[in-house]
């Protein structure tokens, strides 16, 4: 293994200020409920004391919301566009900004946010920019309207591109936003408000409220909002569908999953084992399209697994501010204590675990690379959403073997197929039930691709024409 | 008086019973409920599901999902037009079963659904067409989206005994769903006749199954089942079993149609078809 030096990426370009408040009606202001503390999940170091938004803050929110709704509705799709053009410049330019203060407050790696998170989330905003004033060649017909305010909840593993996969296409359709990005990751949310200011979007078409589930809650139940877009859990997904029951309010839910990487004996085994590593261990397995279920052909399980391992010895995991780093911090402890929960779990039921010597960073929240072998597929490991670097290993022998096995989940967002045999790929392809499928590949996104799930992992698509329906009345 | 003239003859009558799995099964409840018509006499006994009949059904549209969904949108849409063809054939028989229904102009109704029927057969190898994409994404990838049936679709149809019946169940099997279908409580019987033509079409045992019954009692239950994939609830009228529908089917995240009440003679337009399709996006890498 190569020894690297130290390659750390500079803090000073990020101002952190001491407090936030709640961005409502185009102003920074107080929030009513009790203020929370976001910390570093790498040092566990405070970065700031963020407001609460209770009830009544995430009413103001609204009636700021739809209020400007009445302007920024009427407003012709070329101007619409024209703000949210300058948006993504404004991200561009400030990326470096961005991806440093979200890699300090979520934990992922500088790598990472710098090359992945911060150009989707520029380019989302370009996609969707284009489309303000082209929604009459959508295929909904002439003239969809909007449908109003939009009540979004995101999670934490991807805040600002989860922030741009719900306000690009909200916007761009006519609809005017009230977001609460997750507690423990608002920070380039709020960034992202100052970027609306500079971008001198009217005030009320985007409202950021910080808190927790509750203000989740308020939120999403609000009378006055129209439709409720949210990423999260599967648990959350099902309480937020039964609580806006009778309503009308659309609602699309992105959920868990618990996706199938199929791995066929004719595969490029040095190219499958990159994208085994890519689909469980980017951004520390917190991605709900994580390829988190191995399904290898039996006669190359042996084989591809000593790769897997030696490639596994090769990750560096550490500071996320290190360029060098593959592995970054688990977000939080919650998050900690549910990963190694699930994994003593695995143990327990009698698979067997596997990680590279890998020192782990005396303070921070930290988990080492793991693979889970002789998984059966009632083990709680082949069948929980963990959402961290785990990764449940089972075997194969026959093509129908294999979808069955892959569908075997209540789960249906993403899957991955290696096989050198193109015909092989779109039979898979044909079969498996996942709203994504990845053949010799994995993990790649792209505003212009549509992304969302089957059966429990959701309805609605984010991405592309299709998630234009999401935010018209169509 | 004279023993020379005959007696009228006595009808033959039909026994109403369900259609699950492309057989004809009485309730297994033995339950059973009268049907009479718009002026108030008794037309016929009609098998009244219960929550076991509910889930035969539900296990035999499953079963029928992976032929269905896997045949060609061009066979499908032959055996849809099949049925247009068998429905056109009966159409005597369901003019008068609608008019004892109370439905006017019944001739204009029957014309209509099959109209229906024919124009829904069409689509089955163009939806995939206009619902779908070729994306073109930032780097060397080929990127292509298609819609896909959900699965299981519990439908719970109108009261709008043949038109509004053949305008909810074409649109989501035509695109490869299977469907299990509540009929309209108050008029029951043309949806059983409706369940003769599909089994002389040429469909796939369990791709349509019918239910007769309370829509109080079948709905709900139905929106539970934790196989079922979707529902349709165009045939709830009341709010309150519409929410508690509504609230059953978020436990497997089931997909909800409810749609503001419809002119049945209007351009049904994608929306009942889009809504029982997941977009499914393959990328593969591009390179020599």
């Amino acid at each position: 293994m190569f020894e690297y030096a130290p390659a750390p990426e500079s803090r000073d370009i990020v101002d952190i200020k001491p407090s936030y408040g709640l961005f409502i009606d185009g102003e920074f202001v107080d929030g009513t409920g009790a203020p929370f503390k976001t910390i570093n999940p790498a040092t566990e170091e405070t970065l700031a004391e963020v407001a609460t938004a209770s009830g009544e803050d995430v009413d103001r929110a609204v009636r700021a919301a739809r209020k400007a709704f009445g302007v920024w509705s009427a407003m012709p799709g070329s101007e619409r566009a024209k703000y949210l053009f300058r948006i993504a410049r404004i991200i561009q330019e400030r990326s470096r900004e961005l991806a440093v203060l979200e890699t300090l407050d979520n934990g992922k790696p500088i790598r990472e946010a710098r090359d992945v998170d911060l150009p989707l989330v520029a380019a989302h905003f370009f996609y969707y920019a284009g489309w303000a004033d082209k929604l009459d060649y959508a295929g909904y017909g002439p003239g969809p309207k909007p449908l109003g305010v939009a009540g979004q909840v995101i999670p934490w593993n991807f805040p600002l591109l989860m922030l741009a996969w719900k306000i690009a296409p909200a916007l761009a359709c006519g609809n005017t936003v009230v977001l609460k990005p997750a507690e423990t990751t608002p920070l380039t949310a709020l960034l992202f408000a100052e970027i609306c200011r500079q971008a001198e979007l009217p005030p009320g078409v985007v409202n950021i409220v910080t808190g927790a589930g509750e203000t989740g809650a308020a939120v999403v139940n609000h009378p006055d909002v129209n439709k409720v877009a949210f990423t999260g859990s599967t648990e959350v997904g099902r309480l937020i569908a039964r609580s806006v029951a009778g309503s009308g309010k659309k609602v699309t839910l992105e959920l868990g999953g618990k996706a199938a990487n199929v791995v066929f004996d004719d595969a490029a085994i040095d190219q499958a084992v990159e994208g085994i590593v890519n689909g469980i261990f980017f951004n520390q397995g917190h991605v709900c399209c994580a390829g988190s279920r191995l399904l290898v052909q039996e006669s190359i399980a042996e084989e591809l697994l000593e790769s897997l391992k030696r490639r596994l010895s090769l990750l560096r995991l550490g500071d996320p501010m290190d360029k060098n780093t593959d592995i970054g911090a688990i977000n939080s402890s919650a998050q900690l204590a549910r990963v190694r929960e699930l994994s003593d779990i695995g143990e327990a039921e009698g698979a067997e675990r596997w990680s590279p010597a890998c020192a782990l960073p005396e303070r921070g929240f930290w988990f080492p690379p793991t693979i889970f072998t002789g998984v059966a597929q009632s083990h709680r490991i082949a069948r929980d959403e963990v959402f961290g670097p785990v990764l449940a290993m089972l075997t194969f022998r026959t093509p129908a073997e294999a979808v069955e096995k892959a569908n075997n989940t209540p789960y249906g967002l993403s899957a991955g197929v290696w096989t050198e045999k193109g015909s092989r790929i779109l039979w898979m392809a044909d079969r498996l039930r996942a709203g994504v499928v990845w053949a010799n590949t994995f993990n790649k996104f792209d505003p212009a691709s549509p992304f969302g799930g089957y059966k429990e992992s959701g309805y609605g698509r984010e991405g592309g024409r299709h998630g234009l329906e999401a935010y018209l009345d169509v | 008086m004279s023993k020379t003239e005959a007696a009228a003859r006595l009808a033959v009558r039909k026994t109403y019973k369900l259609y699950i799995g492309g057989a004809f099964p009485r309730s297994e409840s033995g339950r059973s409920y009268p049907v009479t018509s718009s002026k108030g006499e008794f037309l016929a006994n009609a098998s009244k599901a219960s929550r076991k009949d509910a889930r035969d059904a539900v296990s035999a549209a499953r079963k029928a999902f992976g032929g269905w969904s896997g045949a060609t949108a061009y066979n499908r849409g032959q055996i849809l037009y099949r049925i247009a063809e068998m429905l056109e054939g009966r159409r005597a028989q369901f003019v008068a079963e609608l008019a004892e229904a109370g439905t006017k102009k019944a001739g204009d109704v029957v014309d209509a659904a099959i109209d229906r029927l024919v124009w829904y057969a069409g689509w089955s190898d163009k939806i995939t067409s206009v619902a779908g994409a070729a994306n073109p994404v930032a780097g060397p990838y080929f990127n292509i989206s298609s819609p896909e049936p959900t699965g299981v679709v519990a439908v719970i149809a109108p009261d709008e005994p043949l038109l509004g019946l053949v305008s909810v169940i074409a649109p989501v099997i035509v695109t490869g769903n299977t469907c299990v279908v509540v009929a309209s409580e108050r008029a029951p019987l043309p949806s059983i006749t409706l369940a003769e033509v599909l089994a002389t079409s040429d469909l796939p045992g369990g791709v349509v199954n019918v239910l007769t019954g309370s829509v109080k009692e079948i709905a709900p239950w139905l929106a539970a089942h934790m196989d079922v994939n979707a529902v349709d609830l165009t045939g709830v009228a009341d709010e309150d079993l519409a929410i508690t529908c509504e609230q059953a089917a978020a436990e497997n995240l089931k997909r909800v149609l409810r749609p503001a009440a419809a002119d049945w003679y209007a351009d049904p337009g994608l929306k009942r078809m889009t809504a029982f399709l997941e977009t499914k996006t393959v990328w593969h890498p591009t390179g020599v």
